[in-house]
């Protein structure tokens, strides 16, 4: 077999593992949107915020210490103490469910009934205060997020592959749990909104809020619900990509990828966000492979953007998206 | 004036009608400095189609909108079931069995026919998230029996031909159904019906009438409508509150209301003073 058609199956399987971590962070966009119509310019924040926050548990960080010590003159900044992984993401959890509550509460109970620009505008106002908030928390430094996730090359397939073409594939222990988890995630979100109360009532406020009411659904507790389920996704999406490239500000840029992911599955498709980021992230990295090195490369930096606006010329809605049915 | 005693009364056709479901006692809605309702008090009862009719802007729709808990009136007290009721969420209201249709019809347009009617069904599911999840024991039950109460709503509105059809790709008339068979779905107490027959043609409107004169008969529910539509009205109600500008200028059966002098007035467009 020629040498280049096995580099580009190794980029190929590559690029999938990349893409389930788009997709890890257009999931939580694709939550949000369906039930309240609401683009969530803040998920990758959130996801920043998560992993901070996982961190800083772990590691028994001092909230605030920096402000604490400049106020009180104290010198405080650890607990001393090490959380196992798995009592500090329940801890997280929790957190973010807080922030969920607090979210609606202080901010988007005040906008009910507001054009959708005007709520997309808060959430990047939300997003920048969450930004600086998690700095003031937890610091601006780069943290190393170890929850024990295997991590490095996965022997089995090196040697496997090795033994068939002659040439070991580099994959990442890392993107192999990150694969599985995504499509747990995955399959648990379907399960609970086509099959339960609350996913139903879930589906029905995303589709008309006065209907739901009527019905006895309190969209309060729907919304907090939801974003709560968006703070989980956030989470998961911040500790995989936390544990690849340490919790650091620019994480919050991730959210930028998750744009292409989304017009290319469809807002309201908790599938399509999951194909959008596998094309996504295998069509980047195989344009990158083939076409890349005759354009000078960097393609990475705008491929799915183009990707996704030819998509929308042709299919508005996306792969998966709902579509839009109007009688005349 | 008809005799309302405490134990009901028997209706001009001989139905036996209970006591009293829903007071409204000198309800006085605002917006701002403009008085949508002005002091009016009426009672609903047991097993009776109570209507509420007048002009375009007399405040009808303000009125089903404060017994459905959307607003919530300045002055006055609500009454339901003996006991007094506490300001409440319009999802609280829909909670205590008052289930309710729109002017404008509120479904849930991405759905199928039958997934709107489910969703009438909400508050009866009881079991917990991970039972429904694995669809285990009690949950299928459950299900099965919601299922039961949906497929005889629907058989009994004659719309078993598009259960499966998405609500969008209706037309008008049966959207209005569908929202009937979701509101009559969640069992209700007590139905709120808000102008049931606007837009609509005139077998239509004769088709709407019969489900609702069947639905009274049929299960009993007590049915208070909304409508300006007077001959619809005078043939479907027991008893018919009159508004006009905010305020209750009749209240009676429907040839007491036929032959009230204001009601006569406010139709006929005499000019006020």
């Amino acid at each position: 077999m020629p040498d280049q058609l096995v580099f580009a199956m190794e980029v190929f399987l590559n690029g999938l593992m990349a893409g389930v971590l788009y997709a890890l962070v257009a999931l939580g966009f694709v939550l949000i949107y369906k039930a309240s119509g609401i683009f969530n310019y803040a998920q990758g924040v959130m996801a920043l915020f998560a992993a901070l926050t996982l961190v800083g548990i772990m590691e028994g960080q001092v909230p605030f210490s920096h402000l604490i010590n400049a106020v009180f003159g104290t010198d405080v900044h650890h607990f001393g103490w090490h959380m196992p992984a798995l009592v500090s993401i329940l801890l997280t959890m929790a957190v973010m469910v807080f922030l969920a509550w607090a979210v609606n509460k202080l901010i988007f109970n005040h906008l009910v009934n507001q054009e959708p620009i005007i709520l997309f505008m808060a959430t990047i106002g939300l997003a920048y205060f969450m930004e600086g908030f998690g700095d003031i928390m937890w610091g601006a430094d780069i943290k190393k997020l170890d929850v024990g996730l295997p991590q490095g090359i996965n022997i089995p397939i090196d040697e496997t592959t090795y033994g068939w073409f002659g040439y070991g594939f580099f994959i990442d222990n890392l993107d192999i749990v990150a694969t599985v988890i995504a499509a747990i995630l995955v399959v648990a979100l379907v399960i609970f909104s086509q099959y339960t109360k609350q996913g139903r009532a879930m589906r029905a406020v995303a589709d008309d809020h006065q209907a739901a009411l009527s019905v006895g659904i309190s969209l309060n507790f729907i919304w907090v619900m939801v974003w709560s389920l968006a703070g989980f996704v956030a989470l998961v999406a911040g500790i995989m990509w936390g544990t690849k490239s340490g919790v650091q500000f620019s994480l919050s840029l991730i959210a930028l990828k998750a744009l292409p992911v989304l017009m290319l599955g469809g807002f309201t498709s908790i599938p399509g966000a999951i194909v959008g980021g596998l094309i996504i992230g295998v069509g980047e990295k195989l344009f990158e492979f083939s076409v890349g090195p005759l354009i000078g490369g960097a393609t990475e930096n705008w491929f799915a953007y183009v990707l996704a606006l030819i998509f929308l010329v042709f299919r508005p809605q996306g792969l998966f998206g709902e579509k839009i049915i109007e009688r005349v | 004036m008809l005799d309302a005693s405490e134990e009901g009364y028997v209706t001009e056709d001989g139905r036996k009608i209970g006591g009293v479901l829903m007071e409204m006692k000198n309800i006085t809605l605002r917006f701002g400095g403009v008085k949508a309702i002005t002091d009016i008090s009426f009672d609903i009862r047991e097993g009776e189609i109570r209507a509420i009719i007048g002009p375009n802007g007399a405040g009808k729709s303000s009125m089903l909108n404060v017994i459905s808990g959307f607003y919530v009136p300045q002055e006055g007290e609500v009454w339901y079931k003996g006991k007094k009721r506490p300001p409440m969420k319009p999802y609280q209201v829909a909670q205590l069995g008052i289930a309710r249709t729109f002017q404008n019809i509120a479904l849930f347009e991405g759905m199928t026919v039958l997934d709107n009617v489910m969703t009438g069904r909400l508050n009866y599911m009881k079991t917990n998230l991970l039972q429904q999840a694995f669809w285990k024991g009690s949950a299928e039950k459950e299900e099965t029996a919601n299922r039961e109460v949906v497929e005889k709503v629907i058989d009994f509105l004659e719309i078993q031909s598009i259960r499966k059809t998405p609500v969008a790709r209706l037309p008008y008339g049966l959207k209005k159904r569908v929202e009937l068979a979701r509101a009559l779905a969640a069992e209700p107490s007590l139905l709120l019906l808000d102008e049931p027959m606007a837009g609509m043609n005139v077998e239509e409107k004769e088709d709407m009438s019969r489900f609702i004169l069947d639905v009274n008969d049929e299960f009993g529910t007590t049915i208070a409508l909304i409508e300006h539509d007077m001959g619809v009205v005078m043939d479907l109600s027991d008893r018919v509150v009159v508004m006009d500008y905010g305020k209750k200028i009749g209240d009676g059966t429907p040839s007491e209301i036929r032959s009230n002098q204001a009601v006569i007035d406010a139709y006929l467009g005499v000019a006020h003073d």
